[in-house]
């Protein structure tokens, strides 16, 4: 769970400063995400950990946060498991 | 490291270019006057398995890889760049549904469009809404437990034939993506006829006027229209809109190359001279920079790499601008013959120009290409910061 944190941390810092950000941060709320960088997200996710996003997930409270997106991970990858 | 393609994807070329050659290329002239492309062709295109072939076997296609797709768009567009908008506008409906629709909206839609049984358009577009496709007009208001559509699309490609339409309204101010079929009592189209390029491309305006979309026809859910089915959709029409300018450049190089090698001015081939030798050396040189660029978005969307996504904004920025580039010098080279339509390079320059426009404008492209450099940048920065400070730890 950390290891994935801190991997999502790795992925943002290429985007914007990451240093005071909490991993229960809002990044939509605070104006870090536009268009671009969400397909760019949604990419990264599927091929860093393995797992298929679809329509099901689009919901913003699955990638609003690191925390979020951690829960995320971690639900896809069980399921992925599971089948 | 190797540049070259593998002996499958020579082989899927050699097909698609003797396909094109035989059975597009000749209609090419008709299809520009007539302002259409014969249901005929459109049958043939979809038997040859030219449309959606990249979508697994399940769903119709063959599982075609992208660098291979980027070549059937090449040669496709080297022949007819209106049978080409016909592949792109069509694939890029078929991928949002593959990469974003419901499980049913996958089954019910899937084969019959890889089948090429029904077709589709992908309708962003309006009359104050072109570059800023987040600025659309068209509302979806939701009654009943449905969603109300009104609004109106304008040069929507294949929008006069389509059977399925792919479209971007606002619903409670959020961008959302909604499957139209042709005859939903409120859903009218109108041709557009007479444009510079393309003209083939039958393109339509649309109405709706309260037209009752079910629930089920939402894709993606309220809000993801642009962020996630528009830009899937655009990203393909960009690769492949890069792909068939390479096809048009490529097109005028081989127009030229005949010319040059049979005219005579000044009691030598137009070959022999220096200044023809430079507009050749150019489109040469820009046709194989387009084309690796070409190839290198192809092969990262294969890898699923993110980067594909500049890496297609770059190919299609600079493709669709060699390609006018290589028109505007194929013209010039035919000299008065090339301003007339006995010889198809006049036709190559109106095609390209359109390049230049769709999907994207080049401004469009260079504003987004700016700000992954700057992105790059930073990443830079970041980097030799983290490593200025693990060095000063180490100390």
């Amino acid at each position: 769970m950390d290891e994935n944190k801190g991997r999502i941390r790795t992925f943002f810092s290429g985007f914007f400063r990451t240093n005071q950000l909490k991993d229960s941060d809002d990044i939509f709320a605070l104006g870090f995400v536009n268009s671009l960088f969400a397909m760019q997200l949604v990419m990264w996710l599927e091929k860093e950990f393995a797992i298929a996003i679809n329509d099901e997930d689009l919901d913003i409270a699955n990638f609003n946060s690191i925390d979020a997106i951690s829960s995320l991970i971690n639900r896809k990858s069980l399921a992925t498991v599971q089948v | 490291m190797r540049i070259e393609l593998t002996p499958e994807q020579i082989g899927n070329q050699l097909g698609f270019r003797l396909f094109s050659k035989e059975h597009i290329a000749p209609h090419a002239a008709e299809h520009d006057r007539e302002q259409r492309v014969s249901n005929a062709l459109i049958r043939e295109v979809a038997e040859k398995g030219y449309l959606l072939p990249f979508l697994p076997g399940e769903w119709g296609g063959q599982g075609m890889d992208m660098v291979s797709y980027g070549l059937l768009h090449e040669e496709v567009g080297k022949a007819c760049s209106s049978v080409r908008s016909l592949l792109t506008v069509h694939d890029m409906v078929g991928l949002a549904i593959y990469r974003w629709g419901s499980s049913r909206q996958r089954h019910t839609w899937l084969s019959r469009l890889a089948r090429g049984e029904i077709i589709g358009a992908l309708a962003i577009s309006e009359p104050n809404a072109g570059s800023d496709a987040g600025g659309v007009e068209t509302v979806a208001i939701p009654r009943n437990g449905a969603y109300v559509l009104s609004g109106k699309k304008k040069w929507i490609t294949f929008g006069q034939i389509a059977d399925l339409f792919l479209v971007l309204a606002k619903c409670e101010n959020k961008p959302t993506a909604f499957l139209v079929e042709r005859g939903t009592p409120g859903f009218s189209t109108r041709p557009i006829n007479d444009v510079l390029g393309t003209r083939g491309s039958m393109l339509a305006e649309l109405t709706f006027d309260d037209c009752v979309v079910l629930p089920e026809n939402l894709v993606a859910r309220k809000g993801f229209g642009m962020s996630s089915v528009a830009l899937t959709a655009l990203g393909l029409g960009r690769y492949s809109i890069a792909w068939g300018s390479v096809g048009i450049a490529q097109a005028c190089l081989d127009s030229c190359m005949r010319y040059v090698s049979q005219r005579r001015q000044f009691g030598a081939l137009l070959k022999e001279h220096q200044l023809i030798q430079q507009m050749i050396t150019e489109m040469i040189t820009d046709i194989s920079a387009a084309r690796l660029l070409c190839c290198q978005a192809g092969y990262l969307k294969d890898m699923n790499d993110p980067r594909e996504i500049k890496e297609t904004f770059t190919a299609k920025y600079f493709a669709s601008t060699i390609a006018m580039r290589a028109a505007t010098n194929a013209v010039q080279i035919h000299g008065a013959n090339g301003c007339s339509s006995d010889y198809p390079v006049e036709r190559y320059l109106r095609d390209a120009k359109v390049m230049e426009i769709i999907e994207g404008s080049t401004q469009i492209q260079q504003i987004t290409i700016a700000k992954f450099g700057f992105q790059e940048y930073e990443q830079h920065l970041l980097k030799e910061e983290n490593i200025n400070q693990a060095m000063a730890v180490s100390v």
